[in-house]
């Protein structure tokens, strides 16, 4: 074992221990072990180890294989290992040491879980074997080469999700269909081993002949493209207007989850603007989402004496401006003086005016008009012609089109004057102004307008609610906004539903996740500040448009100078 | 009086003064340097004119307009425009924006125009760009109009950093050593570029620079500064022979080398 | 002269009237609230004294935590986000340590040494925790764009804080009751209670010391000359990565100690204990001149008894019901004045350029 980078490979081993070690004792191991994935082959639990093995093996066998190939199987088997025998310890010491005392998380479930329903040897055995096996997978995945290795993992990522999603597609999908791929719990082996192969086939497929599908798309001349790319939006909206009916009583479970991911991304779409635009890092936004929500509910409900002492109830399309009209002034009023400060302070500034909100939301001193730590109820439901929104699926179609608003001023105003100097103000402050820009203005809209969308989205929320609590309006929902982005890919239109969809999408689906999300929203920011900062899917430059831009003005400058000579 | 009237100012940090009681009197369509030691106060006295610091004592009368207690944007707006000794472009825009950000203060769209999509707004968006181009031409980048600005060699950023100031249409153009660490024939590029700011398109120069061989060939004036004094003033030969200037801060062996490069 | 204010009047923006017109509003709110308070005669003398002493108490913590911020400002220019966590952590794990002994009676029987164990503990944790937190999450982002340490330290504390909840569970722990630091002692005419005089000594305490260890040992040099000009400590032979790590450690050493003091006070600790603290502490550091180490501590105290007396004293004479739900709100308010109003703090900063 001449030149083995035995000292690599040892430190993949503990980093990945340490990491499963957290995962075990934080108690994720064992509420993610309730979920199966594939029927009675593999649950999340036992996924979320693996992951952990394949990881650090695949990292060390990059290192490894950097000599000799094999060395690079031995160094994946070597992690794996290593890996395993620390769960087995921590398996082992959990009953004799009391370990439970202290973590909460160290039960004897876990160490079940850990050692795969078995009893002592057996169950250690059959961990190290699982765990040295993943770490061998790990090395073998190392020596493929790239053009096999990417679809294979995309595959098998795209079935373990499908896996993961159960509950939407065995509900959505025709029974006959559902039945085949889909037990009472995760997928079933054979449907796991059909999409596998589907997907495999689709990624390939992708991997050879995607760039040339791509470059032909390019080639079109942009009258072309432009058609085709509304095309395609128009087709994606018709897909998602037609989705209520198509689905019907089914559905609802679906809407419900929709209805949180389209309110996120109204909101994820608001705050692209002022930290994605204008680079404004505004830990408060929640505030102007409270404040379209109370509004709309004061406004509107039944309750509070001392409001409706004199203001009638209103109903919601006469409720609704108003709570723009509030968070659009809020957004100024406290945009003026907290604008004034530059980066990291805002930041902080923002979170202190959040948190104030909050708390004289909850207060007694304000409960006659605010509802108090209990809130408010019978918000107003929106109402269009003698019909009145109530389901999930009502709801569905309002927050689409907040959605298809806040896109659409986003896409407007991105590569407007206004929006080059909120980027221009984002990347240098003090040039910005140097070149003229009036960057209280500036900031100041797009302050004003993230607040306003934020208020609209929190406006549509209170009225689906129906009641609304202080407790919903906490910190945390700008972490969750702010995560969103970032994850998605800062500054990015698609980012911000990518984003949404993975951040507030996957943990309301899969409940045993819920407990854990700031854990991972944590993580995530964490390692996507360090690894990938540009996010999930990056605001790109459309280089074919850009290249026939380029064309045709430098066509009119050259025209336009030999004009002038 | 001339186009820019620096009377008297003073700025101070705490104990110590940075600018202490300049007059300098910029002439309209001359390229005026500003020569001096490091930490002799010039980049200070940019900031001063810009708005960036306020001036202690003193006035900065600009066009006739005094403007030491003005805002920097509305400074900018009013025609002076400036670069930076380490090259600030905004990186993550392309080279285009770059120089669509210079033109902010000469557009008129804001928050509805672009929404609504006016005629009136994409006339003027189309206008702006090709006028854009027509910057990037005179300083030839037009081909790299698309790149993403942080992704050009430090000469071209120097270049779009001029571009950049001049998208302002300014009267008065600061220039925070344009040539540091450039080759000499960047260099040369950049005095002809200079050169044909002032002579094409009427544009007042203040620039600072150590590169003694540049200042001297193409100033029309140069201001000495030495510890935030002014210490002496004149023309590329008179200062190049002013004993002051020749003992007190270029010191013997560079006295000689300025007799060479000239 | 009366030309210079004729021009400023003319360029007066908007922002500054409004501003201005805030810190009016806000000055006549506090002198009527106090004066009508002071007037009504419902606290006596000496329960306004105690306002002050519990709040001088609580300062002291605040100064501790504040330390560890304004530290990791003076040398990195980040705002720590995460500090709150890193004071968390060092009592949530003590907590079991202080457990054990009180079940073994050890309180009762050498209780200063017992209480010197779960400091010891709690600032070993939260200075591991500090450590580790700088070598894996902030290393990497050296000279990033501002943003980014800064939105890497709200992830950090975030993972932080759940990752205690999951090891700890997510139910408040309560600390042992220490039967020493029961009842009051009589000091100048005044009933203190003795926790509250234990915990403001063992708090000036610590921080003298930490202030000493930063002045006067060869280690706090090399800290202050990397705060001062990382470029030149380095060339001067300054191992940069190291003071960064040896700054984190006495902060984070503050905080632990701070969170055992602060736990001593309130008698219980969870997962959640940093934030408020936390957020409070960094408006400390804000207020003595963020970077400026005797401006942190004052400001600690400053803001302790500031929020100590608030609710009773502007907001009642103001006739605000249920006012003490309010004395967080106080604090965040004069977090976001002093943010807004003097951000170089009251003292100034330590540090010459902010970029």
């Amino acid at each position: 074992m001449r030149g083995f980078p035995w000292r690599e490979t040892i430190r993949a081993g503990l980093l990945g221990s340490a990491v499963a070690l957290h995962v075990s004792l934080v108690g994720m191991v064992e509420a993610f072990s309730r979920r199966e994935i594939v029927k009675d082959v593999v649950t999340l639990g036992q996924l979320l180890l693996l992951l952990v093995v394949l990881g650090a093996g695949y990292w060390a066998a990059g290192k490894a294989a950097k000599r000799n190939k094999v060395y690079g199987i031995f160094a994946g088997l070597l992690v794996g290992l290593i890996i395993g025998l620390v769960l087995a310890a921590l398996a082992l010491s959990i009953k004799p040491l009391h370990l439970r005392q202290v973590f909460a998380n160290a039960s004897r479930g876990l160490a079940r879980v850990l050692l795969f329903n078995k009893k002592g040897l057996a169950g250690v055995i059959k961990l190290l074997i699982v765990m040295g096996g993943g770490g061998v997978v790990a090395g073998l995945l190392e020596l493929l080469p790239s053009k096999v290795r990417r679809p294979l993992l995309y595959a098998l990522t795209a079935t373990l999700t499908l896996g993961l999603l159960r509950d939407i597609f065995a509900v959505i999908l025709p029974r006959s269909i559902s039945r085949f791929f889909y037990t009472s719990s995760g997928l079933t082996v054979k449907g796991a081993v059909v999409l596998t192969l589907v997907w495999a086939a689709y990624f390939t497929a992708s991997e050879l002949w995607g760039q040339r599908v791509r470059s032909s798309l390019q080639a079109l001349p942009p009258t072309q493209q432009k058609t085709l790319r509304w095309g395609s939006y128009l087709l994606a909206l018709i897909i998602l207007l037609g989705l209520p009916p198509l689905l019907g009583e089914r559905g609802g479970y679906v809407f419900e989850v929709l209805d949180i991911v389209g309110i996120y991304i109204v909101m994820g779409l608001g705050l692209n603007i002022v930290v994605g635009f204008a680079g404004l890092l505004d830990l408060g936004y929640v505030a102007f989402f409270a404040i379209g929500a109370y509004t709309m509910a004061v406004l509107t409900t039944p309750e509070l004496p001392a409001v409706r002492q004199y203001i009638p109830p209103m109903d919601f399309w006469e409720a609704l401006p108003i709570a723009l009209f509030a968070s659009l002034l809020a957004g100024i009023i406290l945009g003026v003086p907290v604008l004034k400060t530059r980066g990291d302070y805002l930041a902080i500034i923002t979170l202190g005016f959040g948190e104030i909100i909050r708390l004289l939301v909850i207060s007694d001193a304000l409960k006659p008009i605010l509802g108090g730590a209990q809130g408010i109820t019978g918000v107003a439901r929106p109402h269009l012609f003698g019909w009145t929104a109530k389901d999930p699926q009502d709801f569905f179609y309002f927050i689409l089109a907040a959605i298809v608003i806040g896109f659409f001023i986003s896409v407007r105003l991105k590569d407007s004057r206004l929006g080059r100097a909120w980027k221009a103000i984002r990347e240098d402050e003090d040039v910005a102004i140097a070149m003229g820009i009036d960057h209280v203005a500036t900031k100041l809209t797009a302050f004003a307008t993230g607040a306003t969308l934020a208020g609209l989205s929190g406006a549509i929320f209170s009225s689906k609610l129906f009641s609304i609590a202080p407790h919903s309006f906490n910190i945390l929902i700008s972490i969750y906004v702010l995560s969103l982005l970032i994850v998605g890919g800062i500054g990015s239109l698609p980012g911000v539903v990518v984003g949404a969809f993975a951040l507030v999408g996957l943990p309301e689906l899969l409940r045993e996740f819920a407990e854990y999300r700031m854990l991972v929203y944590g993580a995530a920011l964490v390692v996507m500040m360090i690894y990938r900062p540009e996010g999930l899917w990056p605001e790109t430059l459309h280089v074919a448009e850009y290249k026939h831009r380029e064309s045709t003005s430098s066509q009119a400058t050259t025209a336009s100078v030999g004009a002038g000579k | 009086m001339g186009i820019l009237d620096i009377v008297h100012v003073t700025k101070r940090f705490g104990g110590l003064i940075a600018v202490n009681d300049v007059t300098i009197t910029v002439e309209p369509r001359t390229i005026h340097s500003i020569i001096g030691p490091n930490g002799a106060g010039k980049t200070t006295l940019f900031n001063c004119i810009t708005g960036f610091y306020r001036a202690d004592e003193g006035q900065i009368i600009f066009d006739g307009e005094p403007i030491q207690y003005l805002p920097p944007d509305e400074i900018a707006r009013m025609g002076i425009a400036r670069t930076y000794q380490n090259i600030r472009l905004f990186s993550n825009l392309t080279v285009l924006e770059n120089v669509l950000v210079g033109m902010h203060s000469h557009l008129h769209s804001w928050f509805i125009e672009p929404i609504l999509g006016l005629p009136s707004y994409k006339r003027e968006e189309a206008e702006a760009r090709e006028e854009a181009m027509r910057l990037l031409q005179f300083v030839e980048l037009e081909d790299k109009a698309f790149f993403l600005s942080k992704n050009l060699p430090y000469g071209e950023q120097r270049r779009l950093e001029i571009a950049r100031a001049l998208a302002l249409k300014p009267k008065v153009l600061l220039l925070d050593e344009p040539t540091a660490g450039m080759n000499p024939r960047e260099t040369e590029e950049t005095m002809a570029l200079i050169r044909r700011l002032r002579d094409e398109r009427g544009i007042t120069i203040v620039l600072i620079e150590h590169d003694m061989k540049v200042v001297m060939n193409i100033s029309d004036i140069i201001s000495v500064l030495d510890y935030g004094q002014k210490i002496a003033e004149g023309t590329p030969l008179e200062i190049r022979t002013n004993p002051r200037v020749i003992e007190a801060y270029l010191g013997r062996g560079a006295a000689m080398g300025l007799s060479e490069a000239a | 002269m009366l030309e210079r204010i004729r021009v400023r009047l003319r360029h007066l923006s908007g922002t500054d009237i409004a501003l201005w017109l805030i810190s009016v509003v806000l000055v006549v709110l506090i002198v009527v609230g106090s004066y009508r308070s002071l007037t009504s005669g419902r606290y006596t003398v000496r329960q306004w004294l105690d306002f002050v002493i519990f709040g001088l108490a609580q300062g002291g913590v605040y100064a501790l935590i504040a330390l560890g911020y304004t530290m990791v400002y003076g040398v990195l220019q980040m705002i720590n986000f995460a500090h709150s966590e890193v004071f968390m952590s060092g009592p949530f794990t003590a907590y079991f340590v202080a457990n054990a002994l009180d079940k073994a009676g050890y309180f009762d029987s050498h209780p200063i040494i017992s209480l010197g164990i779960v400091f010891i503990v709690a600032m070993t944790v939260s200075m591991v925790v500090a450590v580790v937190l700088e070598m894996l999450a902030y290393r990497p982002l050296r000279g990033s764009p501002r943003l980014v340490p800064l939105i890497t330290a709200i992830g950090a504390s975030f993972f932080l804080q759940y990752t205690f909840r999951g090891l700890y569970g997510s139910g408040v722990k309560a600390y042992p009751d220490i039967a020493m630091l029961h009842g009051t002692w009589h000091i100048a005419g005044l009933n203190i209670q003795k926790t509250l005089v234990v915990v403001f000594i063992a708090a000036i305490f610590l921080l003298v010391a930490l202030y000493t260890f930063v002045q006067k040992t060869k280690v706090g040099m090399g800290i202050r000359s990397v705060a001062e000009d990382q470029q030149a400590a380095a060339l001067m032979g300054v191992d940069v990565d190291r003071m960064i790590s040896m700054t984190f450690a006495v902060g984070g050493a503050g905080a632990g100690a701070a969170g055992v003091l602060y736990a001593l006070i309130f008698k219980q600790v969870h997962f959640f204990m940093g934030f408020v603290p936390g957020i409070k502490a960094f408006t400390a550091a804000v207020l003595g001149g963020i970077g400026n180490i005797p401006g942190a501590m004052l400001g600690g105290l400053f803001l302790g008894v500031f929020e100590s007396l608030g609710p009773s004293l502007f907001l009642e004479g103001l006739g605000v019901p249920a006012s003490y739900q309010l004395k967080d709100a106080i604090a965040f308010t004069m977090l976001v004045l002093v943010l807004i109003f003097r951000p170089t703090g009251i003292l100034g900063e330590r540090i010459a350029k902010r970029a």
